[in-house]
C-alpha cells in the first residue's frame, strides 16, 4: 500500500508528467474548441467530440506513464535494488497499473469540467458511462506502457512514449480530424483501440453503449499485448 | 527472525561458479559464514566479488553450485526479508525525499526498524528532508546503507559500500556500521581496500580470478603469504648464493645492499650470519597485509599478475 502511495506521489511530483497528462490536453481543448462551440463533427457537437478526444489523449499519457517510470527505474538501478527486498514483482506491477488508472481519472475529470464550461451538457449517468468506457479502453495502453518500460533504453524513453501516444492519437482521431471516414483505411482505424476511446463521448450521448466491435477490439488488443509484456518483463528481469 | 542453531549454518556457498559468455567470473567458490560473522570479501577488480554477492542475492543465477542463506535459497531468503543489500550501482529513486525513500523501503519488510531510529543510526537524519537526487556521494552512500538496514535483516550484503567516497565519508560510514553490527548481524562486504578489510572484518576472504585464495583472520592471512624481508649490507657475494640459503625465497642486490625475501626469516638470518659474518646493518621487516594481498592474488596466475596489481588500490 505504501508502495502504491509512493508510486502516485512520484508521478505527481514529475512536472513533465503532470504537464503533459493534465495541462496539455486542457490547453489544446480550449485553444481549439472555444472557436468551434457551435460546430459539429463526426455527427456530434464539436465540443463534446473534442472534449472526449482530449480526455482520451491525457488518459493515454497517464496509462503509459508507468512505462516511463519503469525505464527510469531500470536505468537508475532501482529495480535491481527492489529485487533485493521482499517486495514481489507482482505487487509492483499491480501498484503501477492502479496508479495509471488513478491518474487517468483527474485527466478525465479536468476535461469534463472544461467541456462543461463550453456547453457540454450530459446527465450524470452519461458522464459516468463515458468515464467508464474511457477507463476500460485504456487497458491496452497500460499494457503497452509496460512493454515499452521493459524494452526501451532510457535515452529512448521520451520519444518512445510520446511517439506511441501521438501515433495512436492520430489514428483515433484525437486531434479533431480523422484519417478516413470510409473505405479500407477506416476499417483499419476501427480496429485501433484509441478510435473507440474517442468514440466514448458520442456513445455515451446516444446512450446505446459501445458496439460489440469496440469491446472486441479492446479485449483482443489487451489479450494479445499481455503475453508480450510478460515476455518483455522476463527478458528485463533476466538482465537485471 | 531470531537466529537459532537449527536455521542452518548461516551462509553456505558450495562449489559456486558463474561465467559470462566464455569469461569465468567465479570459479568453484566454497565458503561458509557463521551467523554473526563479519566477513570481508577482498580482492582486486574483476576478482568476482560482485558476481558472488549477486548470486547470494539471487540476482544472478549460478552456472554450478548452490547458495544457502540460513537454510533457504537466496530468492526465498530475500522474500522472507532476511537480507538487506547495498549494491554497487544504482542511484536512489527519484522524486522522493530521503525519509520517504527509507519509509518506502521499510514498508517492504515484515518487521522493519523504526525509520527515525535508522535515520539517526546511519547519520542520515540531518538531510532526511533532502531530495534523493540532490545528495553528495557520501550522503547517497549512507542513504543506501539506511535502506539496506531498515528492514532489520539478519544478513547484510554490501558491495563496495565505500567506493567513490572520500576518507572522511568512509570513516563516518564505518562508524555507523560498527554501531549496527554490534547487534549480531551477519555481514559480508566486498572491498578492494585492504585497510577496511583489516579494520572492520572478523575474517577476510580473499578472491582472485574468481577463486578463493585465502580465508581467515587478517593475521592468519598475513602469516600465510607473508614474506618477511631481510636487508643487509654485504659486498662481494653472489645473488644466486644468497638465494640458495635456507629459508630464502629470492634475493636481490642493490649496490652493496642485499634484500632477501624469506619464507622462513629465522632460518635465513641464522644462515646469513653463519656464512657471512661480515654482513652489517641487518634489518628484518615483517610483511604488510598489502604485500600478502598482492602475493596471494597474483600467485595463481602469473600471466595476469600485472593486471592484478595495476587494478588494485592501495590505501596504506
Amino acid at each position: 500500500m505504501t508502495h502504491f502511495r509512493y508510486e502516485i506521489l512520484r508521478t505527481l511530483r514529475n512536472p513533465a508528467f503532470s504537464g503533459i497528462t493534465l495541462g496539455l490536453p486542457l490547453v489544446l481543448f480550449y485553444a481549439v474548441a472555444s472557436g468551434q462551440r457551435d460546430g459539429t463533427f463526426d455527427g456530434t457537437a464539436f465540443p463534446l467530440y473534442f472534449m472526449t478526444a482530449m480526455a482520451a489523449y491525457g488518459a493515454m499519457y497517464a496509462a503509459v506513464g508507468p512505462g516511463a517510470r519503469i525505464v527510469r527505474d531500470r536505468s537508475s538501478g532501482w529495480l535491481r535494488q527492489l529485487r533485493t527486498t521482499p517486495l514481489r514483482a507482482w505487487t509492483d506491477v499491480t501498484a503501477k497499473v492502479a496508479s495509471a488508472y488513478l491518474l487517468a481519472v483527474p485527466a478525465l475529470v479536468l476535461l469534463f469540467l472544461a467541456g462543461a464550461t463550453l456547453g457540454v451538457r450530459l446527465g450524470a449517468t452519461r458522464w459516468l458511462e463515458m468515464a467508464g468506457l474511457l477507463l476500460i479502453g485504456l487497458a491496452p495502453f497500460v499494457v503497452m506502457g509496460f512493454i515499452l518500460g521493459y524494452l526501451v533504453r532510457s535515452d529512448a524513453a521520451v520519444p518512445a512514449v510520446g511517439g506511441l501516444v501521438v501515433l495512436f492519437a492520430l489514428f483515433g482521431g484525437v486531434f479533431g480530424f480523422q484519417l478516413a471516414s470510409s473505405g479500407p483505411l477506416f476499417q483499419v482505424i476501427k480496429d485501433v483501440p484509441s478510435y473507440w476511446l474517442v468514440q466514448a463521448g458520442k456513445t455515451a450521448l446516444s446512450g446505446s453503449g459501445w458496439p460489440a466491435q469496440a469491446w472486441i477490439v479492446i479485449a483482443v488488443w489487451t489479450a494479445l499485448l499481455i503475453p508480450v509484456a510478460a515476455a518483455a518483463f522476463r527478458r528485463s528481469a533476466a538482465r537485471v | 527472525m531470531t537466529l537459532t542453531a537449527d536455521t542452518g549454518a548461516g551462509i553456505a556457498l558450495s562449489r559456486l561458479s558463474k561465467s559470462f559468455g566464455t569469461v569465468p567470473a567465479v570459479r568453484g567458490v566454497d565458503l561458509a559464514i557463521a551467523p554473526g560473522e563479519i566477513v570481508a570479501l577482498l580482492g582486486p577488480n574483476g576478482a568476482g566479488k560482485t558476481t558472488t554477492i549477486e548470486m547470494l542475492l539471487g540476482l544472478t543465477r549460478p552456472d554450478h553450485g548452490t547458495v544457502s542463506i540460513f537454510g533457504k535459497t537466496p530468492a526465498a531468503a530475500v522474500r522472507a526479508g532476511w537480507v538487506g543489500a547495498m549494491l554497487q550501482t544504482g542511484s536512489p529513486l527519484d522524486h522522493l525525499r530521503v525519509r520517504e525513500l527509507i519509509t518506502l523501503t521499510a514498508s517492504y519488510y515484515p518487521h522493519p526498524l523504526p525509520v527515525d531510529e535508522v535515520l539517526q543510526m546511519t547519520g542520515v537524519a540531518d538531510f532526511a528532508g533532502q531530495w534523493t537526487t540532490k545528495l553528495s556521494g557520501g550522503q547517497a552512500q549512507r542513504v543506501r546503507f539506511a535502506a539496506a538496514l531498515v528492514g532489520d535483516p539478519d544478513l547484510l550484503l554490501l558491495d563496495e559500500p565505500t567506493a567513490s567516497i572520500d576518507v572522511e565519508g568512509r570513516r563516518a560510514f564505518w562508524h555507523a556500521m560498527r554501531a549496527v553490527t554490534n547487534q549480531g548481524k551477519t555481514v559480508l562486504f566486498a572491498t578492494h581496500y585492504l585497510e577496511e578489510a583489516d579494520d572492520y572484518a572478523d575474517r577476510i576472504v580473499l578472491l582472485a580470478q574468481g577463486q578463493l585464495v585465502a580465508d581467515g583472520p587478517a593475521t592468519e592471512i598475513k602469516a600465510q603469504a607473508v614474506s618477511r624481508t631481510i636487508r643487509a649490507t654485504l659486498a662481494g657475494v653472489d645473488v644466486p648464493a644468497l638465494g640458495s640459503m635456507p629459508g630464502v625465497r629470492s634475493a636481490e642486490r642493490h649496490g652493496d645492499a642485499v634484500v632477501l625475501s624469506c619464507a622462513d626469516a629465522d632460518a635465513a638470518l641464522r644462515a646469513l650470519l653463519q656464512r657471512y659474518p661480515d654482513a652489517r646493518d641487518i634489518e628484518v621487516r615483517g610483511g604488510s597485509l598489502e604485500e600478502a594481498f598482492m602475493e596471494l592474488t597474483a600467485a595463481d596466475e602469473s600471466e595476469s599478475r600485472n593486471d592484478n596489481l595495476g587494478a588494485m588500490e592501495v590505501t596504506r
